[in-house]
């Protein structure tokens, strides 16, 4: 069965995001594959690199790097959500004249558009959070 | 329910528009889901009803007026929306206050929505 994720929450501050994780996990780790992943809302944080966590926490965006690596599932952060939360990979960083960009590798920003279509094309679609 | 081509896509909405921004993402997500042509269905639940209540100004608060944005959904001909009976009535809403023309349904006729959509999208 092919599988859509969803990710609303807050990377950090919902559990929900933590919750996604682990469940994209089960679903590389069985026989079904996860066709998209998609970080709407506050998920965008997710694609963030700058993030850098304590050494005792997860590190959340390498997670979900670590799934895309196996799998190939793609993780797709919604660009109106992303650059508005300061999450911006070097083609937008150019086109809004910002010093830098920081989206992570394996992440690709695009539109809502990649949400409707993992929705037409996926069997499942679970929606985490916030 | 959907036929081959356009799947049935229901957006539940639970969430006040304001205080959030979960439920005008929520919308603008429905929104492109329309362009798409995919069969776009929408019930508000809950605090969700809250965003279908007229005379919405938020302009002191600095927020996008989230009415305005409903209003675009008959442009994109999403007229497929249905509110809770049992919430409304809670909130002491009364339908002339709806900004959109709604169908206000009971419990039971929620759970046969959700039922019968092959996607449910819980905002």
């Amino acid at each position: 069965m092919k599988f859509s994720i969803l990710v609303l929450g807050s990377p950090y501050s919902n559990q929900s995001v933590n919750t996604a994780l682990r469940f994209a996990k089960a679903v590389v780790a069985s026989e079904h594959s996860l066709y998209r992943v998609f970080f709407y809302h506050d998920a965008v944080q997710c694609g963030n690199a700058l993030v850098t966590p304590p050494q005792d926490d997860v590190d959340i965006p390498a997670e979900w790097q670590q799934i895309s690596e196996t799998d190939t599932a793609e993780l797709i952060v919604c660009i109106a959500s992303a650059l508005k939360r300061g999450v911006l990979d070097t083609t937008e960083a150019e086109r809004y004249e910002k010093d830098s960009s920081n989206l992570a590798d394996e992440f690709i920003i695009s539109g809502l558009g990649q949400m409707v279509d993992a929705t037409i094309h996926s069997d499942r679609v679970i929606t985490f959070g916030p | 329910m959907s036929d081959n081509k356009a799947k049935r896509i229901l957006w539940v909405f639970r969430q006040a528009p304001y205080g959030n921004s979960l439920s005008r993402e929520a919308l603008d997500f429905a929104l492109a889901a329309g362009v798409f042509d995919q069969d776009v269905g929408m019930v508000f639940i809950g605090d969700g009803v809250w965003q279908l209540l007229n005379r919405q100004d938020s302009r002191a608060i600095a927020f996008k007026n989230h009415q305005k944005l409903l209003s675009a959904l008959s442009l994109y001909d999403i007229t497929d929306i249905y509110v809770d009976q049992v919430a409304i009535t809670d909130r002491q809403i009364v339908p002339h206050q709806l900004s959109l023309k709604a169908h206000i349904v009971s419990d039971t006729e929620i759970t046969q929505l959700f039922e019968s959509a092959d996607v449910l999208l819980n905002f």
